[in-house]
Parts: structure tokens; sequence; C-alpha cells
């Protein structure tokens, strides 16, 4: 009994969330502009709010727009920067640029994937804490290999190394709850 | 001195006259550079790099998107073009199935032209490793994103010509490809089947849908009848796949081909479109005299009428309520002929031959039914017909000419006119004066109407009153023409919509061939055919008005409604997942869908669904509430539009959100 009421609540929860980020969305149309120029700004805006491009979001833009959904999902998938998937709530970017894979990139990825417990070509984790993906440079190549997690940047990593930021992010988060 | 307006092509001295790239010019003087992305009605794309030449100083460059200056010189076959455009080629086919031997376009494909021409015999590349699915939603096309080389020419024509835009480029680099929306299926977007995109496709990536083999099963079934109609524009365009010039006539060889092919009945389509004529006029009339519903469209056109129902709510009572003089037919002889001849409507498979992709989606319509039988059993294009004959081993030349079977077999000159842009307004011109004042009018020929301008118009008089026809051709015209209209800067009694650019000759169904002449050649073909018809006037056909005494009474007559007549619904554009916004698990809970689709959107639909929101806040209500925010109720016009549980509201504007949520929403959650 006690278990129901506890989802009823967070069902209510996520209702706030789900109405809060789709308020977000047009106030972004109605200051951004309808003219074809302001999609990209658009598409990244809204990306901040739902941490991915959720199709029928993807619909409504169009839609307000006047665009055909056919170009703005174009524009979606074009760029690397824009997902259509969900991202996990830690976006872990391991640099593959040639300095971060001679100094040993692959090593560290494969520790992040096998701790966030990651197979095959999965990039986000079942909970959608994690999304680890490659990225080609993030221009730090002095500090090679470089792992970016959200906005932070981490240098001159190694298989413990990134065990030991991972914990304290962790044990960070467990704090703040 | 020596440098005038002149450019050296092949060290030929070329003078410029304003043409716009090097391609343009090369053309003029009998040089043919390969091309897969250039049309000259699309935009300049520049992507196939196959029209390739070598400017001295500046290397080679692709002539389609260089300027001509004065002094260039220009090498358009020299070992370095040569080289490139292999290349270019054999890397294309790299990317590309080259299953040829099974390919619908077998024979008609671009790529295997170009290779063909240019000797490509080896690829030193590795061939793509995944496979694609196909797409074969649609009843019109099949989409097989597998043999597509990325030329655009079918995203261009969907968005340029068509106004569309339901395919787009998706992804980047080596995953890149042409799809709609979501990667959706065709039959799940705003696709209206026009096949304009296959029409314009160098290769076999989206081709007509083949159901040939259907037609052999259907002939080679003892127990039905087998009954073929043939549209006005298949009779100048199939000589094309025999060889014959374009526009040339060859309707005693179409019949006599399909009564070799074994079709029990060969009947023609323009005697239908007769009737249309007349139901179609006197429909105007009425509205004209009552001063509703004005301007009237013509509904001949199944991709225009999808595209109303999908874009043009406010437009859809507009429509002529005639069905297409397929469906006329189609309706006619399961209701009313097969009864006659005493016999089920199960009893005739009725085949059509259309120059029209749309038409196959048009007869799969539910509601173009009589007894729950298809009123039009199976739709082939003029290409498909092509494939027959040739299957049959006919030799189209030697064909002799048969001539129709009675009673659809007798047509007036207007009714072939269906067959090209403008054809049904004159068609419709020739017989609204008479129909009004009951004086035969002296014009036949309505010039203003013919001819491949977007836009054409034409002014009668009738009983005093100056009546304003337009015509347009290409779905991106009708756009632009709705849109004067709304803003009030146009104003006609009598609009003739056409989705391909031609009309119905320049349908994708017909024999592929990019090219405009062919097309007016073809325009030619159907007038010279009206000139040799021996009646002019759809209202003079003695058929037809033996039909009205036989079976349907009357112009617009109960009968001729039930038979011959239909009606519109909005469509939404795109099939997808609503944006939920509340979501109650409580079992009395109260479902709430909010339009927000584009005639909705516009009209406030969001700021209602914000009232909503508010509203539940106040009434403490919202873990009792399935909120969300949906892409089309199908009450365009009376929109914005919402959905309590399973009774739509329309006309919810922001104004009235607080009044209906308390009177509908509420009360509902108080009864419970």
């Amino acid at each position: 009994m006690k278990q129901e009421v506890l989802t009823e609540a967070m069902e209510g929860d996520r209702s706030i969330v789900y109405q809060r980020k789709f308020e977000k969305v047009n106030e972004i149309i109605n200051r951004l502009g309808k003219s074809r120029s302001a999609l990209i700004p658009i598409l990244q805006e809204v990306q901040e709010e739902y941490r991915y491009l959720p199709e029928e979001i993807l619909t409504y833009i169009a839609m307000a727009m006047g665009l055909a959904p056919a170009s703005v999902f174009g524009v979606a998938t074009f760029y690397a920067q824009f997902s259509l998937e969900p991202k996990g709530k830690y976006v872990i970017k391991i640099c593959d640029g040639t300095a971060c894979h001679v100094r040993g990139s692959d090593p560290v990825k494969e520790a992040i994937k096998k701790r966030v417990n990651l197979t095959g070509n999965k990039k986000t984790t079942e909970d959608l804490r994690y999304t680890v993906e490659t990225v080609s440079c993030l221009g730090a190549c002095g500090l090679a290999p470089v792992v970016m997690i959200n906005d932070q940047i981490y240098g001159q990593m190694t298989p413990e190394a990134i065990n030991v930021i991972l914990d304290q992010l962790e044990k960070g988060e467990a704090e703040d709850e | 001195m020596e440098q005038k307006n002149t450019v050296l092509i092949d060290n030929q001295v070329v003078e410029l006259n304003g043409e716009k790239n090097i391609l343009e010019l090369t053309r003029k003087i009998g040089i043919e550079l390969p091309t897969f992305c250039y049309h000259s009605e699309l935009s300049l794309y520049g992507a196939c790099r196959m029209c390739v030449v070598e400017i001295e100083g500046r290397g080679i460059m692709a002539s389609c998107s260089t300027p001509p200056t004065p002094g260039m010189k220009i090498l358009t076959n020299s070992p370095r073009v040569q080289r490139v455009r292999r290349t270019v080629l054999e890397l294309l086919l790299a990317n590309h199935e080259r299953e040829c031997t099974t390919c619908d376009r077998n024979g008609s494909c671009k790529l295997q032209e170009l290779a063909n021409r240019f000797g490509v015999k080896k690829i030193r590349f590795g061939e793509r490793d995944i496979k694609l699915p196909l797409d074969q939603s649609s009843p019109s096309i099949v989409r097989d994103p597998n043999k597509c080389i990325l030329c655009g020419d079918c995203v261009r024509m969907c968005s340029e010509v068509q106004g569309i835009g339901a395919l787009d480029f998706t992804g980047r680099g080596s995953k890149a490809t042409v799809a709609p929306a979501f990667n959706k299926q065709l039959s799940e977007v705003e696709c209206v089947n026009c096949g304009q995109c296959s029409a314009v496709c160098p290769t076999g990536a989206l081709v007509v849908k083949d159901e040939t083999d259907k037609a052999w099963a259907a002939i080679n079934n003892p127990e039905k009848m087998v009954v073929v109609q043939v549209a006005p524009a298949v009779r100048v365009a199939l000589g094309e796949e025999f060889g014959l010039p374009a526009g040339e006539i060859v309707t005693g060889k179409v019949v006599s081909a399909l009564k070799r092919l074994g079709f029990d009945k060969v009947f023609d389509t323009c005697i239908t479109a007769d009737l249309t004529v007349i139901e179609e006029t006197n429909e105007f009339i009425s509205r004209l005299q009552q001063g509703e519903k004005l301007p009237q469209f013509t509904s001949c056109c199944p991709a225009w009428v999808k595209f109303a129902e999908h874009n043009e709510a406010e437009f859809l009572k507009n429509l002529s309520s005639c069905r297409s003089p397929q469906q006329m037919f189609g309706s006619l002889i399961k209701k009313h002929w097969a009864a006659d001849l005493g016999k089920k409507p199960e009893d005739i498979i009725v085949v059509s031959i259309m120059p029209c992709t749309a038409k196959k989606f048009e007869a799969s319509l539910p509601h173009f039914s009589t007894d729950g039988v298809q009123d039009v059993d199976l739709v082939l294009t003029t290409q498909e017909l092509a494939r027959m004959i040739r299957e049959a081993g006919l030799v189209f030349e030697q064909l002799d000419i048969e001539s129709f079977d009675t009673p659809f077999g007798f047509t007036s000159g207007a009714g072939v006119l269906f067959g090209a842009t403008g054809g049904v307004a004159e068609a419709v011109l020739r017989a609204a004066h008479e129909f009004v004042t009951g004086e035969p009018i002296d014009q036949i020929n309505f010039e203003e109407v013919r001819g491949f301008k977007h836009l054409k118009e034409a002014k009668v008089e009738i009983a005093g009153q100056e009546i304003k026809v337009a015509v347009v051709h290409g779905l991106g015209n009708a756009k632009a023409l709705l849109n004067k209209i709304k803003e009030g800067k146009a104003d006609y009694h009598i609009i003739e919509v056409m989705a391909c650019p031609g009309g119905c000759i320049g349908g994708a169904g017909q024999p592929i061939s990019p090219s405009m002449e062919t097309k007016k050649k073809r325009a030619k073909g159907i007038y010279n055919a009206d000139k040799l018809s021996q009646l002019r006037k759809s209202q003079d056909n003695p058929v037809v008005t033996k039909f009205y005494d036989q079976w349907l009474e009357k112009p617009n007559s109960e009968q001729a409604h039930e038979a011959l007549h239909t009606a519109y619904a909005n469509r939404g554009r795109i099939i997808g997942e609503d944006i939920q916004l509340l979501t109650s698990k409580q079992p009395d809970k109260v479902d709430i869908a909010v339009c927000v689709g584009t005639c909705c959107y516009l009209k406030g639909s969001y700021d209602t669904l914000k009232k909503f929101m508010t509203q539940a806040d106040e009434a403490k209500v919202r873990e009792k509430i399935n909120l969300h925010a949906t892409f089309c109720l199908e009450g365009c016009e009376q929109s914005p539009s919402i959905k309590v549980n399973n009774e739509i509201i329309n006309g919810v504007t922001p104004d009235q959100a607080e009044t209906v949520f308390k009177e509908k929403i509420l009360t509902k959650l108080k009864e419970d």
C-alpha cells in the first residue's frame, strides 16, 4: 500500500516536470522566433530542457514553426550535438582523438563501461544515470587522455583515476540526497 | 581586344547569352554532360559531381553550379575530367545495391545508363555492409534506401514543386539517408502519393508499386469478369515505351493490346469524365446561385484531395463533392451495370490504367465501395501496362487498332481534356454557359487555360455575371494560390488543381521522362484528340444522357449523389505520439487531449492547454486528469479542438477554456 502511494506521488512530480518543460518549449519558440534560422538555437535550448529531443516535441516544433517535420528531423540528425535518444544524468565523453588515443583512451573507456555496466553498442544505462560516448577531440590534447563529465574536464586519465572520480561523483550525489 | 563575350569550350568559341551555368552552355552546343541532380525545374544542388569540367586556372568544377565568365577555357572531356567522372561513378556505384536484373528500373535507370556510357567495368571499393529495410507501406510508391545515391532530386521535388517536404535528408556522412520524418513509413506521414519523387529518381530507390501480378491473376481467374478503364493521359504516352514519339495518340492500339491481354471489356474513363463535368458544373451553378462555398475546387486529382485533407482544412468544404472519373466509373460498374447484367459486385473486377500513382491510393479508400466490395479493384500505371504488353510479347507497332466496348466507350472531346492541366476547367467552361442560359456557347477552345504557366486565369461571362477561373498544376503552386486567397489577394469562382506539373500527362505513372518537352508533346496529343472528336462538349454525349435516364435520374439527384459523390475529412499530417503533460493512474480519471496541430495551434490552442493546467491546479484535480497535447483531432475547420474522454469538443478558444473546463471536465469528475 505504501509503495502505491509513493508511486502516485512520483507520478505527480513527473507531471509537474513535463508541464514545466513543455511551457519552456513554448517560451523558447516565442523568444527565438519562427524563422528557419532560429531552428538550431531552438533545438539546442530544447535539448537543454529534456536532455534529448523527443520525437513528439520535434513534431511540435515543426508544426509551430511551419516547417516540414522531415526537415526538422533532418537537422536534428545531422548534428552530433543533438540526440534523439534520452541521455543519462551524467554524460561522459571520452576523447578518442589522436593524442588521447595513443596515450591510452581505450582502457579508460573500457573501465568506465565496465563500472557503469554498459555492454556492446549501448551508450546509456537502463536507469538513465550514465551516457558514455567517444568524441573526436575535446581540444585539450596537452592533458591527454581526456574525459569530460557533463561540463567538467578531467585530464591525464587512467582506469584507476576515472574510478576515483566516479566514486566521488556518486558519493557527492548520495550526500545531496 | 580578342576577349569579347565568349568562352572556349573544347577549343570551340562559344558566345555567352546570359546562360546561368556552364552546363546550359554545353547543352547548347550539343555536348550532353552527364547529370543526376540537375533538373531545370528544381533548384541547383551540385551534389552528384557528374557534370564536372576542367577550367583552365581553376581546375575541376561542377558545370551546373559554375556560371560562365568571358574568356574561360573549358574542357569537357579531358583525361582528368574522364578520370574524375569515372571515379565519381564508381563511388556512387559502391554505395548502391547493384541488383540490376531484379530492379524495377532495369533499363530505365540513369545510373545504369551512365555506368554503361562511361565504361565503368569494375568497382574497386567494397559493398555497403548494412542493408536498410524497404518501405512498402505506401499503396503507390516503394522506397528502397539501399539504391539511393543521395542526389536529393526527390527531396527538392517534394518540397519545392509540391510544397510538401515529406522526404528529407537524415543523418550525416556515410550514414546519411533520404527518409520521411523520424524514419517513419511513407504511409504514416503527409505524403500525398503523387509519385513525383519516383519520376525524378535516377535509380530504383523510389519506384511505382508494381501490381501487374494481381492483374494477371485477375485475367486468369475464370470466375470473374474483368473490365478495364483507360484514363485520357495514357493514350498519348504509352507509345513512348515502344519507341513512338511522345504525344502520338495510340488509343486504338491500347484497346487492342488490352483485349489481347485478356480483359473482357475495355472501356474509356473519358466517359465518366464527361459525367464529372455535368455533375461538377451543376454543383458549381447551384453554389454560384446560392453564393456559398466558392471558389469551388476540382476534386479529380486524388493527390490534391489528400493534400487538402492534410493541410487545407478551411477549404475542404470548397472541394467539389464529385468523385474522380476513375471512381465514378467503378461505382457505376459495381452499382448499376453489374446489376443490369444480373451480376453481383464481387463477380466483376474493375482494373484502371492510369497515368497516376495516387489513383492506387484513391481506389483503396474504404468508402469507395459497393456492398463491401471496392469499386475499383486494381490500378495499374501506364508503366505497368507497358510491362504487361512486353511480357505477353505483343509487338506494339504491329497491333491493329480497335475501338472501346459499349456502353462505356463513347466520349466527347471535353472528356479527353482531363488529361492535361486546364482540361477540367475548359470542359466545365464548355458546359456552364449552356446549363445556366440554355443556350450553347459559341466558344469551344479556351486558350487561356491551356499551356504550362504555373497559374492560368480566364474570365467568362455567364448570364451577365463574370466568372473567374484559375488553373494551377503542381501542389506548390496550389499552396501559393491558396495563401493568396487566404490573404484576400486573389478571388475566383472555380479553381482547377492538378498535383503533377502539366496535369495527368505528367503523372508519375507515365513512362519515365523528366523533360518538360515530352510533357508539352503529350499535352498537344490531348488537344489533338479533342479536336478529332465528333462531339466536343460533355453534355452532348448521348451515352451520358442514357446513364441519367437508366440509372441516375438527373444531375445532382439522390441517385447521382449516391453513386457519384463523396465527402472529405481532415487528416493529421503525421502519425505520432502525443506530448504527455499530466498522467493519472486513478481509475476514474478524465482523459483530455488538446489538439496542437497547425489549425488549432494558430488559433491559440497552446493557451487553451495552459489554461487547463492552471484550472487543474486551482480545482486541485491534477492527479485525476490525463492531459496530453495531440497533433490532429481532425476537426480542423472548427478548431481549436479538444477531446474529453471520447467526446470531441470544437471551438475551444483560450477565452472559452475556463468555461469548458468547468462545464465539461469538472462535472465529469464530480459525476464519477
